[in-house]
């Protein structure tokens, strides 16, 4: 088999087929392999529950692909929650014609993420839609996770909380934008797209007093400071100078009007802690791979209520608004 | 052979230290003004570098900025792009064009909205993927909507040429280049405007060179310094024209003397002269008829103008903005953006009523992202 058929999407022997081969043996586990209409999970008391649908273009991209981003995703949106990620869904709906070879090398980086958060894919589903109903593929995955640390919630930030920034922004959003329209930039940029479990696991280790967590995906950290501004009702007051862009992602910026600050990122998160522990959980992130860059950003004050100041290193002030419209569809 | 990086081009005139500097510079000279200042920053590019980096929060008070009618996509009518809408809706048509004109509120839609309703709009890049949308589609014809100033005038040129030397018969223009003397010439012989300065555009005068500005600076006894984009370029281009103002001179002076010289660049002025000429007359937004103020096809190039090939199935009648809106006096110079009753409110850059919040080149637009503290 080198293309999926419609008929692997039938119900009958050849789905069973692409079952057994591709997605058995890729996320064998046993919750998975009793094969039964539901999974049947015994979890904690307290957990986070969050889905997400993928449908980048290109499939493929420098630093990642669709399969990784779907594991990413959904583990970093209940890491977010101080939640272990324990159990994941995945959905796909692929077109007929798409090579198996393909779907197997994203199976088979989806199986190498899952790995980085110890989750399990417990359940899925796969449809075949005829040449034209779908681009490729798209992939669903929803999960649970065990809360490990109650109370972390972007509606309860403070006056006096510390902003730390997980490390350089822009660079999943610039990755699939070069990529994708051919805009022929020579350049090494790789997209960020990671799980971000380890970096909060530790913070949750060492009992850090996170007030709350948010990944900076689509509309990027201007997308992400704006939301907390506006649902704790407090001010953001960021450092120009401390947020981090590559000069590549910044390069590709120059040339096309872009803002790095709006450009979506998979793998780098936004932190505020109470100000006694942020040294601490600085330390804590820059030893953990994925957040080995991480930098203190700004605070929370109450300035202005409800809106993000940028503080520039010359000494000029200025709003920052979310991100318009339609800025780059199907970046993730 | 060692590779220019692009961060060469503007590292050094981003320089927290440099701008400080030169802020502390400005206000010392400018106590010895004898009047206000009220500079006329001719390009949108400007407006948008003076807020992103807050440099009016850098100067003293008695300098001030006008934002001039410098974007192509701010200055354009609606008729014209209800000419691009008809464009779009025509059976085997490929409408392309830059992005920001998507956006732009026509009498009753925009070129998205069109493209969502299944008529094949595209946004270039670069104007010259418009050649490979026409190789791409032999059957389809491919109108390319071309705006911009001086700047991007020889680019449009050039695909022309590609299109002749490769015998590409199914690409087409509409032509909607504008030229920046003309305007500052209406603006300032309106008489209301209050502009004793200019900054003018560095990447015009790159094609054009400086002299196009000469007449402005002898005409209305201005000085006029010819800036860089970067936040330094245009704090040092203010530092000249207080030093003029001081030692009462009215010169044109170069600041962009990296790229920039007198003459410009002439075989891209001759490239435009092969192929387009002075259009009698062009309606811009806000400002009104300017005679010769943009430009359009040759006679001979007849062949490849959209707007003659299509004239009779393409709307002319003239329309007005929206009552509300004050592009017009924002583009004279005559009022602020945030002047505007509808500004940040019925009017914003996910539903703009005018087109000064379109573009990112825009006044209303750069004043609404960039809100100052
Ligand atoms: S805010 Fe909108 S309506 Fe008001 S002048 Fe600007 S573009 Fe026109």
């Amino acid at each position: 088999m080198s293309q999926i058929q419609l008929s692997h999407g039938g119900g009958g022997e050849e789905t069973n087929r692409l079952i057994r081969e591709m997605f058995y043996a890729h996320f064998a586990n046993d919750i998975l392999l009793a094969a039964e209409d539901a999974a049947v999970l015994s979890v904690a008391k307290n957990i986070a529950f969050s889905t997400d649908c993928f449908t980048v273009s290109p499939i493929f991209f420098a630093g990642g692909n669709i399969g990784k981003l779907a594991i990413a995703g959904t583990v970093n949106d209940l890491s977010m929650m101080g939640a272990k990620p324990l159990y994941l869904s995945a959905g796909f709906i692929i077109e007929e014609g798409f090579e198996t070879a393909k779907l197997e090398q994203i199976v088979v980086s989806m199986a190498q993420e899952l790995k980085v958060s110890g989750a399990k894919i417990v359940c899925g589903d796969t449809k075949v839609v005829p040449r034209g109903s779908a681009d490729q593929i798209f992939i669903t995955t929803s999960g649970i996770g065990g809360i490990l640390k109650p109370g972390i919630s972007a509606n309860r930030l403070n006056e006096g909380d510390v902003l730390i920034l997980s490390g350089d922004i822009g660079r999943h959003g610039a990755a699939v934008l070069m990529q994708r329209e051919g805009l022929g930039v020579r350049g090494n940029i790789q997209s960020d797209c990671a799980s971000l479990w380890p970096a909060v696991e530790a913070l949750l280790r060492y009992d850090i007093s996170v007030s709350a967590m948010r990944d900076a995906t689509r509309g990027g950290l201007s997308a992400v400071s704006n939301e907390w501004a506006r649902q704790s009702a407090v001010c953001l007051e960021l450092e120009e100078s401390a947020i981090c862009i590559d000069d590549a992602v910044q390069g590709i910026c120059e040339l096309f009007g872009f803002d790095a600050l709006d450009f979506a990122n998979e793998g780098t998160f936004l932190i505020a802690v109470k100000a006694k522990d942020a040294q601490r959980a600085l330390e804590c992130l820059r030893g953990v791979e994925v957040s080995k860059n991480a930098a203190v950003i700004g605070r929370i004050t109450r300035k202005k209520e409800g809106r993000v100041i940028l503080h520039s290193a010359h000494g000029s002030s200025r709003y920052l608004e979310p991100p318009k419209g339609e800025l780059l569809p199907r970046i993730c | 052979m060692s590779r220019l990086e692009l961060k060469e081009l503007y590292a050094g005139f981003r320089d927290a230290g440099v701008i400080k500097a030169l802020s502390k510079q400005i206000s010392k000279e400018a106590e010895r003004l004898c009047e206000p200042l009220c500079i006329m920053e001719v390009c949108g590019g400007h407006t948008h570098t003076i807020m992103k980096y807050g440099l009016k929060q850098l100067l003293p008070q008695s300098i001030e900025f006008v934002h001039g009618p410098g974007c192509p996509v701010c200055i354009m009518p609606k008729e014209r792009i209800d000419q691009a809408i008809a464009l779009s809706g025509m059976k085997n048509l490929i409408l392309v064009t830059l992005g920001d004109m998507l956006y732009v509120p026509g009498s009753l839609s925009t070129l998205a909205k069109e493209r969502a309703q299944g008529c094949d709009v595209r946004a270039l890049y670069s104007p010259m993927d418009a050649l490979a949308i026409a190789l791409q589609n032999p059957d389809k014809t491919v109108v390319y909507f071309a705006i911009g100033f001086e700047t991007t005038t020889p680019m449009t040129a050039a695909l022309l040429q590609q299109a002749q030397e490769k015998g590409i018969k199914n690409l087409l223009f509409h032509i909607n280049h504008v030229l920046v003397p003309p305007a500052v010439d209406a603006i300032m012989q309106d008489g209301e405007a209050r502009v004793n300065a200019f900054i003018a555009p560095s990447h015009v005068s790159v094609i054009s060179g400086a002299k196009i500005y000469r007449g402005i600076c002898e005409n209305y006894a201005t000085p006029v310094v010819v800036s860089g984009f970067e936040p330094v370029d245009v704090m040092q281009s203010i530092a000249m024209i207080v030093r003029q103002k001081n030692e009462q001179r009215c010169e044109l002076e170069i600041e962009y003397s990296r790229c920039v010289t007198m003459e410009g660049n002439l075989k891209a002025q001759e490239m435009i002269e092969k192929y387009m000429k002075p259009r009698e007359n062009f309606r811009w937004r806000g400002v009104g008829d300017i005679p010769f103020s943009a430009l359009e096809l040759k006679v001979e190039f007849e062949g490849y103008d959209a707007e003659k090939i299509f004239a009779s199935q393409l709307p002319s009648q003239e329309i007005d903005d929206h009552k509300l809106c004050i592009c017009a006096k924002i583009l004279k110079g005559l009022a602020n953006p945030e002047e505007c009753s509808v500004f940040g409110t019925a009017c914003t850059p996910n539903q703009p009523l005018g087109s000064c919040m379109v573009s990112s080149e825009g006044s209303c637009n750069a004043y609404y992202r960039y809100a100052q503290v």
